[in-house]
């Protein structure tokens, strides 16, 4: 291609950021008789790690050091910074190298104000180029441990600690590159099940030592890729068909058969990409799996990976999450200098590569085509379907998306078999579910239930809600809120939908009567008009016009005319947005606002 | 795409082939500069000046070699293969590395990628034919096109892409020194005949000559008297010096031209015409041998006059009527009567023509779609018309060689916003015009200690220019580049040879040997000064 | 052949015409695919667009992020139908027709979604010189003031920062209003007209120019058209070959000599004349539509249906043609 790239210079730390991830830059022979050019030569798909190699040795993305990126990748200088200034976590101007990111976000919501004021106090206006800053943030995925932060400190090597129950001292002792993660030892408040007998997706969280790759081979990891390869790949797949195993990340679709259509599909090669963008406000369950049994999700995705062709797999994981990045890469490190992935999986089976790919704050990433969008470089727009991503989805390959959760499922059924997983619930819910408990109730954490408890009996669980119950909002900010008349209701997909509602990504928010509804549906409403594409007139205009709705809700002068608004504006968002961003937004806003004040025709 | 620049040159056929690049096909790129086409291909070859014949023949030996030739077009519908075959053979990998510069396996791999596409094209701008051996440079690449079997049918080709907008019309039209319109060669008595019935007048029964040669006449004193239309010699021809001498030794100099150029300046009688592309009527042809409809939009501005409305007065003063009973002939009058002597364009009706975005020739009458290309009858069985002869051309260097008081090569070119000597194109204003450079490689530049935008004089046999540098990454040591869009700053013609190619009487722009001459500076300002300067 | 013919080597003699006519090969076996489009059946080759069937049939689908030239987009959802059994609409301009599909292009609900994508457009972008959408707004009667005054305009739209926005209090309805971007002397781009179609970002890119010097920066409501660091057009890679404006639908990119002339108020569309004539310039022969107002030329374009252009042209025949004005 013939770029013109008029960036000045890169410093020597971004030259030395970028060369440390790409190598030097190669020496051509000949080059002054012969060069190769034009798309082979283009590596977009390393932008996003090479800006993250910038943003994390210098604190931001300069001009020269993104000029720097685009000669080596030769990614053209407009594109690159369409991309840098798509994700949250990188900002193009200056600022200070070390950021604490303050979630405010719904269950955040108190805490997070009460932070950011002090830390307003303590550091100046956000977002200042001194020494520390700190930035609000969406939902950082510790819900259960409320209100969370993520500091960032630029440098060789970069510091990244995301940790719940943040002060002010916490933030500081972060600040001096004091990891805040939880310990094993701690993590019970977290996953209040630990260590109890009969967990199938927990089991081994907070009893072994997450990388310990010993350990976990002696509580039976990786017994179910062995049984994968023992069997085939058709026989893998019947048994997932069998097992009835939908999607945990929210769309709920039938596993198997998705995993059919990528091993049918004629195109090669095929790729597998792990959704762990887990970024639905509330949802923090593919948080603690990755972070406390990675082995699992390296052997679901092995199995997963044997089942449907595919030689390279991708584990996308947002970039709010560096505990679980560092823990699977570790894993992964282990597992195939250990021989169970690489050339030959388990020592006899076909070649597998995985390889982490991180997020830069993007919700929207989370959608399975803008992920493909992501891991090849480009900004997280999502595409239109069909084509399908099983025909057309990474690099326009044959590609199985899978949500963690869902592939952490498929060792278990490798290993119990698909009868007995199926035998736990029904209809589309069969098999153990994790539901992410947050906000008012007694114990907030992560709880594995088999599917089919009503939300009732989740309540207990978590120790009820001691402070008494105004609403819950249940799947997510694209969710549903919901009050007592749903406490009965079986959290299946089946029972969900009954009550207008859906599962979603299984997150139960809790809100006592001391919370204050309209400022959390504005919030959610500010949720989704930060992380819209912008693609689509629908969610771009439309998320900008909810939250204004909203505000005016809030400020107490809605205007005439403003319910019929609500609800056309919706339906259109519902109908004709691209991706499940902008259908989906207007739910938990339109929920949350007939609650409040219901509608005549929906008071029969 | 072997010495053309069309990213630049030729922006709009250039995006016809990025979207195939994008369905994966592959550009592969043969040019001493790293171009910015180039930069596109999957393999570019920086071959020296003026080497391509020997390059071409290395290619016809690898695809030979190995086996790669279409053996089944070759026998049926081809001739000469056995002595070409054999004339190529001393052309080794080797023997063509020493000679081209390019390493052997490169030349190898374009050369198999070539013979094995299922659909070729070789495409070339002035790069092949601003030689002192032009035509043979067309011949080698042509006997890669029959070796191969990539000519006569749909996506394969050999293509000239015409630098102007109307050459291959001009052409059409009988603009050749020995041809009628229609290709009609002017020395076979049955086709001269046609013309002479359908004109009513005799004519000159050999070739006349062409821009060169008629230089030359002039030089002998056996051309006396130019009539110039539309183009802009005095600075458009190579040895700028000798060419402004000869055109102000004419006893007359006519030029008609929308613009009072350099050449007009020095006529007896200017004609101001209109632009032919918008305050005219008729048709232009371009690269691909389409006919396309040209309209008026504006009128002209002052005097100006339509090109046929000035030679139909120019004929009537004289005592003719340029067409017979038809005393103010319309474009349209003109065209038709054209479709009466040339049979290729005899099914091109001006309806037809507006109907169809244009048409092809070869459009044989008025139900003839046209043809997209040409030479499919080679791929009939048995061959329609002659068989396709293998040419045996020889390797010969520049005229110029580089020695060392002339140790840098010059080749000109066009770029992106420019056009030709800037009559046309210097008029709008566009960001990103840059001033006239001399080119040269950054290793050229650290062996001259020459910095951005210093200015030097740049010295050739025939003249000398005073020009800043410029320091472009794409070019190799030894290797300069100029164009020549601002010869009234800077006029690079007056560096370049005039070494002409017998057969078609092109001047060898593309490889002149020049040296780079420092100006004087104040002495503190020369870099070695400086260094050597005690404060 | 004529006997006098035959000993002149081959270039001399005319080429015989070829008793085959040279044409491109016929594509392999296509298939077809029968649908019911507002009650009508129709076949198609497989792999043609809702949009497409539906014209075959005569049907107008309104439009505004497709071009016939450039890759669907489906950003703007206009042209959105309903398909018997999906959970949403589909974009007719980008969903490939299927067998037995029933297809509506103008119930309710599609008609509900189009009114409301014009009333978020003519919201927050000026509309002013983009007559269809103005005529598409009064046919769908949407009502762009419900959604309340327009907000003053904001600055420094480019320095916006993905994921952090001020959060308003509603009483005004946000716009994209900003200045216009004048940077050099061929084009001007005013951004407070743009509905961020794509359809510029994709011209100068893959689609056409391979240029890539603009795209799309930033997010959601603050996404915007934009070089690299919002520099000035001379600053980045624009080669000024003006396949942007020839795509923008509301008048957002516009040529220098437009502006200029709609600034002081003599711009006049009912003194001008467009005539289609051939490029002066190399020998592609691109089919340039040239505007005239008063003898004076004032833009240059290319229709797109011209399969030598595609509605694309380079610097010189855009803009170097200004020549003719002296």
């Amino acid at each position: 291609m013939d770029l013109k790239i008029h960036a000045p210079p890169p410093t020597t730390a971004e030259r030395t950021a970028v060369d440390e991830l790409l190598g030097p830059p190669a020496v051509v022979a000949h080059a002054d008789r012969v060069r190769r050019g034009g798309p082979q030569v283009t590596r977009r798909d390393l932008l996003l790690p090479a800006l993250h190699a910038l943003q994390d040795r210098v604190g931001f993305l300069s001009e020269g050091g993104l000029g720097y990126v685009c000669e080596r990748l030769r990614v053209p200088p407009a594109d690159a910074f369409g991309v840098a200034s798509f994700y949250a976590l990188w900002s193009t101007v200056p600022i200070a190298p070390t950021v604490v990111h303050v979630c405010d976000d719904i269950a955040c919501r108190r805490g997070g104000e009460a932070l950011v004021t002090e830390l307003g106090a303590a550091l100046g206006p956000s977002g200042t180029n001194g020494g520390q800053t700190w930035k609000r943030s969406p939902c950082l995925g510790l819900c259960e441990q409320a209100p969370a932060a993520y500091v960032t400190r630029a440098g060789s090597p970069v510091f990244r600690t995301a940790f719940g129950n943040a002060t002010i001292t916490k933030i500081q002792a972060a600040f001096g590159g004091e990891d805040q993660s939880p310990s094993r030892e701690g993590l019970s408040h977290f996953v209040p099940q630990t260590g109890s007998p009969g967990l199938k997706l927990l089991g081994r969280v907070g009893r072994l030592d997450p990388v310990d790759l010993d350990a976990h081979l002696g509580d039976g990891a990786f017994a179910g890729l062995q049984r994968a390869l023992s069997i085939g790949p058709a026989a893998v797949r019947t048994e997932i068909s069998g097992s009835g195993l939908t999607g945990r990340g929210g769309a709920a679709f039938p596993t198997g058969r998705k995993w059919d259509a990528v091993a049918a599909a004629p195109a090669q090669p095929h790729y597998l990409c792990c959704n762990a963008d887990e970024s639905e406000p509330g949802t923090f369950k593919d948080r603690v799996l990755m972070e406390w049994d990675p082995y699992a999700v390296l052997e679901g995705i092995a199995i997963a990976a044997f089942a449907t062709g595919v030689e390279h797999a991708f584990i996308y994981i947002r970039g709010e999450y560096p505990l679980a990045e560092a823990r699977l890469t570790e894993a992964i490190r282990r597992a195939t200098a250990r021989g169970l992935l690489g050339a030959r999986l388990a020592g006899s089976g076909p070649p597998l590569t995985i390889s982490v790919r991180r997020g830069a704050g993007a919700y929207i990433c989370g959608e399975e085509t803008a992920l493909f969008e992501s891991i090849e470089g480009k900004r997280g727009e999502p595409r239109s379907k069909p084509p399908f991503p099983v025909h057309v989805g990474l690099f326009g390959k044959p590609t199985l998306v899978n949500n963690v959760e869902t592939l952490v499922n498929v060792p278990l059924i490798l290993r119990e078999g698909a009868a007995s997983f199926a035998a736990v619930g029904g209809g589309a819910s069969t098999g153990p579910k994790l539901f992410c408990v947050s906000g008012a109730v007694g114990r907030p954490g992560l709880y594995e239930l088999p599917f089919g408890v009503t939300l009732r009996e989740v309540l207990a669980v978590a120790g009820g809600t001691p402070r008494g119950l105004r609403s819950l909002l249940l799947g997510g900010a694209a969710g549903t809120f919901v009050g007592e008349e749903a406490l009965d209701t079986p959290l299946t997909l089946e029972g969900t939908r009954k009550i207008g509602a859906s599962l979603g990504s299984a997150v139960v928010m809790v809100f006592d009567h001391t919370s204050e509804p309209l400022d959390v549906i504005r919030r959610i409403a500010q949720f989704f008009r930060d992380e819209s594409c912008g693609k689509c007139v629908p969610c771009r205009v439309g998320t900008q016009r909810l939250e204004e709705l909203v505000a005016r809700r809030l400020r107490g002068q809605p205007r005439e005319g403003d319910e019929l608004l609500r609800e056309e504006l919706g339906q259109a968002m519902r109908d004709a947005s691209i991706c499940g961003l902008g259908q989906t937004a207007h739910l938990a806003i339109d929920s949350g606002l007939r609650r409040l004040n219901p509608l005549p025709e929906l008071a029969k | 795409m072997w010495g053309s620049n069309a990213r630049e040159t030729h922006p709009i056929f250039f995006q016809h082939l990025l979207k195939g690049l994008t369905r994966g096909a592959k550009l592969y790129a043969v040019d001493p500069r790293f171009t910015s086409s180039a930069q596109w291909a999957e393999l570019w070859l920086g071959l020296d000046v003026g080497t391509d014949v020997a390059l071409a023949h290395a290619m016809a030996r690898e695809i030979i070699a190995a086996g790669l030739h279409n053996r089944e077009f070759v026998e049926r519908a081809t001739t000469g293969f056995e002595a070409f075959a054999a004339h190529v053979e001393p052309f080794t990998l080797e023997r063509a590395a020493e000679i081209t510069g390019v390493p052997g396996a490169a030349i190898a791999e374009v050369a198999r990628a070539y013979a094995r596409a299922p659909r070729a094209q070789l495409c070339w701008t002035l790069g092949i034919t601003e030689h002192h051996n032009a035509v043979d440079n067309v011949l080698a690449l042509i006997n890669l096109s029959l070796l191969t079997g990539h000519v006569g049918r749909w996506g394969s080709g050999v293509n000239p892409l015409r630098g102007q907008n109307n050459v291959q019309g001009g052409g059409d039209m009988g603009a050749l020194p020995d041809r009628l319109p229609g290709f009609q060669h002017i020395e076979l008595p049955r086709l001269r005949e046609k013309f002479e019935a359908a004109w009513g007048t005799p004519l000159r029964h050999e070739r006349g000559w062409h821009l060169t040669q008629m230089f030359s006449a002039m030089e002998r004193g056996e051309l006396s008297a130019l009539y110039v239309i539309g183009e802009n010699p005095a600075q458009s021809e190579a040895d700028g010096h000798r060419t402004e001498r000869l055109l102000g030794g004419l006893d007359t100099l006519i030029v008609q031209d929308m613009f009072f150029t350099r050449t007009a300046r020095i006529a007896d009688v200017v004609l101001p015409a209109s632009a032919g592309w918008c305050e005219s009527e008729g048709t232009f042809t371009s690269s691909e041998r389409r006919v396309q409809r040209v309209r008026r939009a504006k009128s002209p501005p002052g005097e100006a006059r339509d090109d046929l409305d000035i030679i139909v007065d120019l004929a009537r003063v004289m005592g003719h009527e340029l067409i017979r009973g038809v005393p103010r002939p319309t474009a349209e009058d003109v065209w038709d009567e054209l479709r009466t002597v040339s049979p290729v364009h005899r099914g091109m009706s001006y309806a037809r023509l507006e109907a169809n975005h244009g048409l092809h020739w070869p459009c044989w009458d008025l139900d003839h779609p046209g043809e997209p290309f040409l030479h499919a009858r080679l791929w009939e069985s048995p061959v329609g018309g002659p068989r396709a002869p293998f040419s045996t051309v020889d390797h010969t260097p520049p005229f110029e060689a580089l020695e060392p008081d002339w140790p840098l090569r010059l080749t000109t070119g066009r770029r992106l916003s420019e056009f030709n000597t800037g009559v046309m194109s210097g008029v709008y204003q566009v960001p990103n015009r840059r001033e006239e450079t001399l080119d040269i490689s950054p290793a050229d530049a650290d062996l001259y200690g020459l910095v951005e935008g210093e200015r030097v004089r740049v010295r050739s046999r025939r003249g000398a220019v005073e020009v800043p540098v410029h320091i472009d990454p794409g070019l190799r040591g030894g290797l300069t580049f100029m164009t020549f869009h601002f010869p009234d700053d800077v006029a690079s013609n007056l560096l370049t040879i005039d070494a002409v190619d017998p057969k078609s009487g092109t001047a060898e722009f593309k490889a002149a040997a020049i040296r780079i001459e420092r100006l004087a500076k104040e002495p503190s300002a020369a870099p070695d000064a400086s260094r050597s300067a005690v404060p | 052949m004529n006997p006098d013919e035959i000993n002149e080597p081959i270039w001399k003699v005319p080429p015989p015409r070829a008793s085959v006519m040279p044409a491109r090969p016929p594509d392999p076996a296509c298939q077809t695919i029968t649908l019911q489009i507002d009650g009508r059946t129709v076949t198609v080759p497989a792999g043609t667009t809702l949009l497409q069937a539906a014209s075959r049939l005569g049907l107008r689908i309104p439009t505004l992020c497709w071009a016939p030239t450039l890759t669907p987009i489906n950003a703007c959802r206009i042209c959105v139908v309903e398909v018997e059994g999906a959970r949403t609409l589909a974009p007719a301009c980008a969903r490939p027709a299927e067998a037995g599909m029933v297809v509506q292009t103008g119930s309710e609900r599609v008609r509900l979604s189009r009114k409301l994508v014009l009333e978020l457009l003519a919201s927050s972008v000026a509309l002013d010189r983009a007559p269809e959408l103005l005529r598409l707004i009064q046919e769908y009667g949407a009502d762009p003031e419900r959604f309340g005054p327009s907000a003053a305009p904001a600055d420094r739209r480019d320095a916006r920062h993905a994921g952090h926005h001020h959060v308003g209090d509603g009483a005004t309805a946000e716009t994209v209003a900003q200045p216009v971007k004048v940077d050099n002397s061929l084009y001007v781009r005013d951004y407070a007209r743009c509905v961020l179609c794509y359809k510029c970002v994709e011209a100068c890119g893959t689609d056409a120019q391979h240029t890539f010097a603009i795209t799309i920066a930033g997010r959601g409501f603050d996404a915007r058209v934009s070089t690299e660091w919002d520099a000035p057009l001379p600053e980045g890679a624009c080669v000024y070959c003006g396949n942007c404006i020839n795509v923008c639908p509301t008048g957002a990119l516009v040529f220098r000599t437009e502006h200029e002339l709609r600034e002081a108020g003599s711009w006049a569309p009912e003194r001008q004349q467009e005539t289609d004539t051939i490029c002066p310039f190399c020998g592609v022969g691109c089919t340039l539509r040239v505007k005239v107002q008063d003898d004076k030329l004032v833009s240059v374009t290319s229709p797109p249906e011209v399969d030598v252009t595609g509605g694309n042209l380079c610097v010189k025949g855009r803009f170097g043609t200004s020549y003719v004005n002296g």
